[in-house]
């Protein structure tokens, strides 16, 4: 019977020859993760179980990076008990700061997830592996720590909705505008329980820095995977980072979805999501007058190397607008290198840009830029939730590097034609 | 399993940041959490509840991120069970992870009101507005996660040897 990409990894980590939407399986998880506020309580768990050991230090990945550089005496401790049971359990891939950054760019970077992988992270932004062709999904605390004493979880098999987008993109569009168009379309709980499946030749002319947006921002719609079948661009990101073989998976023809939603992209405009969900989106040109006061760059959604050029070709010889704080944080040490030796970090800064360290923290209000009563900021990252960034009457809206880049120029939300 | 207790009623899509902003997120003790369950939109909410009471909302309830800090801290402030229209994925494996029942219904959760006492039956989906007398069913749980909650979570759960669920045949 035919299967969709999603049906067929999890059919391979259950050990069965066929799964269909709504089985029951338990599932063998080749990576597990957690970070600096998860951690902590999956470690209580593991524990309470009492298993002596995890089921396999080299399939664990414990980054911290949401609360670092630590803010305050409380995270401290908390990164403190995960880099202890790090290193008390032998856990290869603990990275601390300097050699590390924000986990979403961190694992693919490293090569630690490839094609055909199954991935559990305690964070549900775990979702954006599936770039990659592999399965990757959110869960808990909970799930996590039993899953690093038995290295099993068990999952219900998601249907999927298969989005394609046709035509040929304007040349300032991004898979961040695709994604917060898709997520108008299918509202934040149009995909709960359901696989989102990225397909049709605008993905396949996307670099793997836009594809990752695209599956980071797949939970914002409820779904519990997203997914992009691996090709070339994909194989050839994989080949320079991992050593291991990529499975690669791809959906059969007359495989079942519960939906298949076309999207052309011909005229699609930079979108730009107002507060407070990341699916009440409008086009650039019917935005009106915004008034900004920050405006941030980084996050595990547009803190590649590919969204700070994005940012400095668009900052190059002007200067960020009186009264706006423009703030760039590389989403890792290793992009944050090349920022450098590219020059971006300079035109950045000639710009009036604060650069900062590889951290999420100001994407949920943690440190590093939290907002104000009555402040309002456009920000690269993927929730503009209440009180997201800060202040519970703080605003929030999100958009891609280009759009943030040229609105911190402008003061208010613009787009680089209206300069 | 039957619960009891006063409704306390919230809206559509109430996200985790909502329930415990990021902010608070730098502890893992609950009754710390608890403290701060709600702080953006209901301050001082652990104090108003009684231990038992009933949370209701409406759809997608516990959207976002995967914070178990979320169920944890309204489990904490007292709340005994949620009814809601429907329930963000993994705000739903990580409640019933931690002990803390969830039921959808769309009808119960649009016709409680705020203060109304509610009984539910968790083993037959059975939900009924004590003040009123109408009665409302939710689909019954499977069985395991029913033993999930008896158990006081997922721990406990497989702490006594329970197996999770796998329906498909091994290769």
């Amino acid at each position: 019977m035919p299967m969709t990409i999603t049906e067929k990894i999890l059919a391979l980590h259950a050990h069965c020859e066929h799964v269909s939407p709504g089985d029951s399986i338990e599932v063998d998880v080749d990576m597990a993760l957690a970070n600096d506020i998860t951690a902590p309580l999956a470690i209580k768990v593991f524990e309470k179980i009492g298993a002596p050991v995890v089921f396999d230090r080299e399939k664990i990945a414990l980054i911290p990076d949401h609360f670092v550089p630590n803010k305050d005496i409380n995270s401290a401790q908390q990164a403190k008990v995960m880099r202890e049971f790090a290193a008390r359990h032998g856990i290869v891939h603990y990275y601390e700061m300097g050699q590390a950054g924000i986990e979403h760019v961190v694992l693919p970077e490293k090569g630690l997830v490839i094609p055909g992988d199954l991935v559990i992270g305690a964070d549900s932004h775990t979702c954006t592996y599936g770039a990659l062709g592999a399965f990757a999904s959110g869960v808990g605390s909970t799930d996590l720590g039993v899953i690093m004493a038995t290295g099993k979880t068990w999952l219900k098999v998601p249907p999927t909705i298969k989005i394609e987008y046709e035509g040929k993109l304007l040349p300032l569009v991004r898979g961040k505008d695709l994604i917060l168009f898709t997520l108008g379309t299918l509202g934040v709980d149009g995909a709960t329980y359901r696989a989102l499946e990225f397909s049709g030749p605008v993905i396949r002319g996307l670099p793997m820095a836009q594809r990752f947006t695209m599956t980071n921002m797949a939970v914002e719609a409820g779904a519990k995977n997203g997914i992009i079948e691996p090709d070339e661009i994909t194989l050839a990101f994989v080949a320079q980072r991992s050593h291991r073989s990529p499975l690669v998976c791809t959906s059969d023809p007359g495989a079942d979805y519960e939906k298949v939603i076309k999207i052309e992209v011909d005229e699609l405009e930079p979108h730009i999501a107002f507060p407070h969900s990341p699916a009440n989106v409008r086009p650039l040109s019917r935005v009106g007058d915004i008034k900004l006061d920050q405006v941030f760059i980084g996050s595990c959604t547009n803190g590649w190397l590919e969204d700070l050029r994005d940012a400095a070709a668009v900052l190059k010889g002007k200067t960020v607008s009186k009264g706006v704080r423009l703030i760039v944080l590389p989403a890792s040490q290793r992009i944050f290198r090349e920022a450098i030796k590219e020059g971006i970090i300079q035109t950045l800064l000639d710009a009036g840009a604060v650069i900062g360290p590889p951290s999420c923290g100001p994407c949920l209000g943690g440190h590093l830029g939290v907002l104000a009563e009555g402040e309002r900021a456009l920000s690269t990252t993927n929730r503009n939730f209440i009180g997201r960034m800060g202040h519970p009457r703080s605003e929030v809206y999100l958009a891609s590097p280009i759009v943030a880049a040229s609105s911190a120029i402008q003061g208010c939300i613009a787009g680089p034609e209206d300069m | 399993m039957r619960f009891q207790g006063k409704v306390w009623k919230f809206g559509d899509d109430i996200d985790t940041d909502l329930i415990i902003p990021a902010r608070f997120l730098n502890v893992s003790d609950v009754e710390e959490l608890a403290k701060n369950c709600f702080a953006d939109i209901r301050k001082g909410f652990m104090d108003m509840v009684a231990p038992g009471d009933v949370l209701v909302a409406g759809k997608n309830f516990g959207a976002g991120s995967s914070r178990e800090h979320a169920p944890l801290a309204i489990k904490a402030a007292g709340m005994s069970v949620i009814i809601a229209e429907s329930f963000a994925r993994i705000f739903y494996r990580n409640a019933f992870n931690v002990g803390l029942p969830l039921v959808e219904s769309v009808e119960a959760s649009r016709s409680l009101s705020e203060g109304a006492m509610v009984s539910i039956h968790l083993s037959t989906g059975e939900i009924e507005d004590m003040d009123t007398g109408r009665r409302f069913f939710a689909k019954p749980l499977p069985d395991f996660m029913r033993h999930i909650i008896e158990a006081g979570g997922l721990v406990e759960y497989v702490k006594r040897g329970k197996t999770l669920p796998n329906n498909t045949q091994p290769r």
